[in-house]
């Protein structure tokens, strides 16, 4: 994955931050990427090599601690993540066909992110919710018994979000082109 | 000031401060996870808004799970003069109603109410429901009625009275306490509570470690979030006790990653228990001194196990290590660890202040005190539950969850999750505990319980957990690795219609090659929700291998989508707008009809097509399509 210009610095400045306000023993080091991950929304390799340096292990290890845990992302997230519950009670009440329709409609697989990266497409196992089941959260926010029809709904509220913002994008750059 | 004085000051604070605060109206509303999906936000806001407009001068908390999430968004409203009722599912307009007709003039609106909570001449009580009287609730008593981020509700309710006694005693005497209790582990196996305490307090080492088990993996259960969620204190008290018990100084609480609600609870308990002395040096001013980290999970079932839950927090992979040494001996850094669950932790705090005859009192001879249970699926009532072990299955499903849904039939109960298994409706009868369950080839598990209807197929449910057992396999032995994979293909054969009979011997074999051949108990046991549906269920897997059929009509790949013509109504088309694929068209007699080739069996139309028609169904085995004459009528309709 390529680096856009300044991402590096700055990812350089935020994983140094979080390691200062960590110690450097072993058993710091899963706190220290989990905010990272936080912060950056996934764990650029960058960001690890820069870890292994600091907690003084060799970089196979925290890529193997990364790797291990489900939590842990290599890319970058898209700008909304989705993430269908499928856990034993919404797969049995059509999670499973949730996921299909978001599937489809994104035309991606889990656990990829668009190729715009406006959105990613994760599973979850059960968010505790179970009573509403099925449901996925939209960027942490939780959408009780969606149906397929629902799945619709969803994208659409961000289409016409992203139109709109595009709009006042666009205005605004025109009045400040006339401002300056 | 001796132990008792200071706890005594800080419990009479609470208590007058309580008391205060129940001389005038008090709504609670229920904001625990599954609350906030359910609106409880919203719900929240408007209490807030309309009191403002209102002037009313009356006290809005947020509390955590009451236990009846089929009703949510739920709120309770406790107004001097009236009974205490609790109100679901409430709306927006409820909300205000309540407010208005409720708070500022003097109706209840029984109408909305669902029960009261004390007994009235009025309204009924929880306890006049068939759920309340078979329901004994412990650890889930104050759930959903006193607010968890306010140390003096839990205070005001004898909290940590149990803690002040117990740095009284001898930290043996505390041990036994609970070994007389019989307590045993709600974290799965059952395990002896006191057996384990005893051990890691005669065990060599320093420092001594308790660890609570919040990684809650089995992925249809909720139950320890909930009790994380509506009262952190009664767990932090049973860890105090615990570490007092073998004498430790650092306790952890390993959450799940994806509680983010349960761990800002948390914290906020922890720093209110710090400032009333309750927890750090010298607790309630003893020679004891405790304190609590809180390390979140990365999402790895694994880790739940213990020894893997120990490899995460020291900062490795989670890969479980061979058992003995237990933990007990040689835990965390090397050092005797106690490791319990979250229930179990919380009944601590009862047994010490109620005593161990107390709790043996309650539920079966060898299962003494509650289960508690995540009741999900088809089932009326969902929620979270707490009855006497003992309890038959079929109470906790018609009685406790007032029955199926939608009037259909029952077909199983998952109990125990990816280590559980499916027990028919012959098993309805089995008295729920530790022992009688594995002998059905089920297991307590942690709690989850999925109610399955007759729409819900065997088939998948065994390749829906094997699936979620062969990812989350940590990939160490052979047998679980390899072996889950090879079930898992086979599974997924069936249901796509390409198993044969000799397929379920292998699927037997196999079952017990990983049973034998694997170091954890996620191995040892991912077989059970394989072998109790072949056990129960032969018939579904031979009619999915003989005649390619789905008889709950889930499998996709052996079903089709058909419009029935005699009962379309023609005019509505609300599936044609409702298809993703453009499946459906209108024939020139005006019904409508799927391109079978197209449909990629969303389930839109079936949902869309309005109740008084129902005209979409599914049938199996598959239709295999007449393409010419679809599309001929398709295009005449162009
Ligand atoms: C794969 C696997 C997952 C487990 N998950 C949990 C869990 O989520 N919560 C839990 O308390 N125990 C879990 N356990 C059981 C723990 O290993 C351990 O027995 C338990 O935490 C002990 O606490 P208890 O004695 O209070 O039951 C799991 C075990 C295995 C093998
Ligand atoms: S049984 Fe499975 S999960 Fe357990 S240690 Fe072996 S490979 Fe890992
Ligand atoms: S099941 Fe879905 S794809 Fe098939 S016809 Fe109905 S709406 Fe269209
Ligand atoms: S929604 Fe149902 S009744 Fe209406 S046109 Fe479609 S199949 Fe016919
Ligand atoms: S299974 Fe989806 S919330 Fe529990
Ligand atoms: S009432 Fe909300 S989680 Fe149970």
């Amino acid at each position: 994955m390529e680096l856009l210009p300044g991402e590096l610095e700055q990812i350089k400045a935020e994983t140094a931050e979080i390691l200062q306000q960590h110690g450097t023993e072993r058993q710091e080091l899963i706190p220290i990427i989990q905010e990272i991950q936080e912060r950056l929304g996934y764990l650029p390799k960058p960001a690890m090599e820069q870890v292994a340096r600091a907690l003084d292990i060799p970089e196979v290890d925290v890529y193997s601690v990364a790797t291990f845990y489900n939590q842990f992302r290599l890319n970058p997230p898209g700008k909304h993540q989705i993430k269908v519950c499928m856990g034993t009670a919404c797969h049995m009440m059509g999670g499973h066909i949730v996921m299909d329709s978001f599937e489809r409609r994104l035309e991606i697989k889990e656990g990829e992110t668009t190729p715009d990266r406006e959105f990613s497409l994760e599973r979850v196992a059960c968010v505790g919710c179970c009573a509403l089941a099925p449901v996925v959260l939209v960027d942490e926010k939780v959408e009780a018994k969606v149906s397929p029809i629902r799945v619709d709904g969803i994208l659409l509220t961000f289409e016409i979000e992203k139109s709109e913002q595009e709009k006042v994008e666009e205005k605004e750059q025109q009045e400040g082109g006339v401002e300056e | 000031m001796s132990i008792a004085d200071k706890y005594n000051a800080i419990r009479i604070a609470a208590v007058e401060k309580i008391d205060k605060m129940k001389e005038k109206p008090h709504v609670l509303v229920g904001t625990a996870t599954c609350g906030r999906a359910a609106g409880a936000l919203t719900i929240l806001d408007v209490f807030r808004e309309e009191a403002d407009k209102h002037q009313l001068d009356i006290i809005i908390d947020e509390v955590g799970c009451m236990g009846h999430c089929y009703a949510e968004p739920l709120v309770v409203i406790a107004k001097p003069g009236f009974p205490t009722l609790c109100y679901g599912p409430v709306d927006e307009g409820i909300a205000k109603r309540l407010v208005v007709d409720f708070l500022v003039n003097d109706d209840p609106c029984y109408d909305f109410a669902i029960a009261a909570l004390e007994p009235n001449d009025e309204f009924p009580t929880f306890e006049d429901f068939p759920r309340g009287v078979i329901e004994k609730k412990i650890i889930l008593a104050d759930c959903g009625f006193i607010d968890p981020n306010d140390i003096d509700h839990y205070l005001a309710r004898d909290g940590y009275a149990a803690l002040a006694k117990v740095l009284e005693m001898e930290p043996y005497a505390v041990i036994e306490e609970v070994k007389s209790a019989k307590l045993r582990g709600r974290g799965g196996a059952g395990f002896p509570t006191g057996v384990k305490w005893e051990r890691c307090f005669k065990a060599e080492g320093s420092p001594k470690y308790v660890i609570c088990n919040a990684d809650e993996g089995d992925p249809g259960a909720f139950m320890d979030r909930a009790i994380l969620e509506s009262n952190p204190h009664q767990l932090i008290e049973g860890m105090i006790i615990a570490a007092y018990a073998i004498q430790a100084s650092t306790g952890y609480i390993y959450v799940r990653a994806e509680y983010p609600l349960a761990v800002a609870r948390l914290r906020n308990a922890i720093s209110q228990a710090r400032e009333k002395g309750l927890l750090g040096d010298n607790i309630l001013g003893s020679d004891f001194s405790f304190d609590v980290i809180i390390f979140q999970g990365s999402g790895a079932f694994v880790c739940g196990e213990e020894t893997a839950l120990i490899e995460s927090i020291e900062g490795k992979p989670g890969v479980p290590n061979h058992r003995p040494p237990y933990p007990a001996t040689c835990g965390l850094y090397g050092k005797p660890t106690v490791i319990n669950n979250v229930k179990t932790l919380s009944y601590v705090p009862h047994i010490l202040r109620k005593g161990a005859d107390w709790f043996r009192s309650i539920g079966t001879e060898n299962s003494p005190g509650t289960a508690v249970f995540a009741l999900a699926g088809k089932v009326v009532g969902t929620g979270l539950v707490e009855v006497p072990m003992g309890t038959t299955i079929r109470e906790l499903v018609y009685d406790v969850g007032s029955g199926i849904k939608d009037d259909k039939m029952f077909k199983a109960v998952q109990i125990g999750g990816p280590s559980g298994g499916c027990l028919p409706e012959s098993s309805l009868d089995l008295p729920i505990d530790f022992d009688s369950l594995q002998e059905a080839g089920a297991m307590m598990g942690s709690g989850g319980l999925v109610v399955l209807d007759e729409d819900d197929c065997m088939v998948e449910i065994a390749r829906f957990f094997l699936d979620f057992t062969q990812k989350e396999s940590c990939g160490k032995c052979t047998f679980c690795r390899l072996g889950t994979k090879q079930m898992l293909d086979i599974l997924t054969d069936i249901t796509q219609g390409k198993g044969s009979l000799e397929d379920l011997n292998i699927l037997q074999d196999l079952a017990e090659d990983v049973k034998m051949g694997s170091l954890c108990s996620l191995g040892k046991t991912a077989p059970n929700p394989v072998l109790t549906t072949l056990k129960y269920f032969r018939d579904e897997y031979e009619a999915h291998i003989n005649e390619g059929r789905c008889p709950a009509l889930m499998c996709k790949d052996l079903i089709t989508y058909i419009i029935i013509p005699e009962k379309c109504s023609k005019l509505c088309d609300v599936c044609i707008g409702s298809c993703p694929t453009e499946a459906i068209y209108t024939r020139p007699d005006m019904l409508k009809a799927i391109y079978l080739d197209k449909c990629v069996k969303c389930n839109n139309c079936m949902v869309a097509c309005p109740p008084q028609y129902k005209a979409v169904i599914k049938v199996s085995p598959p239709i295999v399509e007449e393409k010419e004459e679809t599309v001929e009528g398709g295009k005449e309709d162009e």
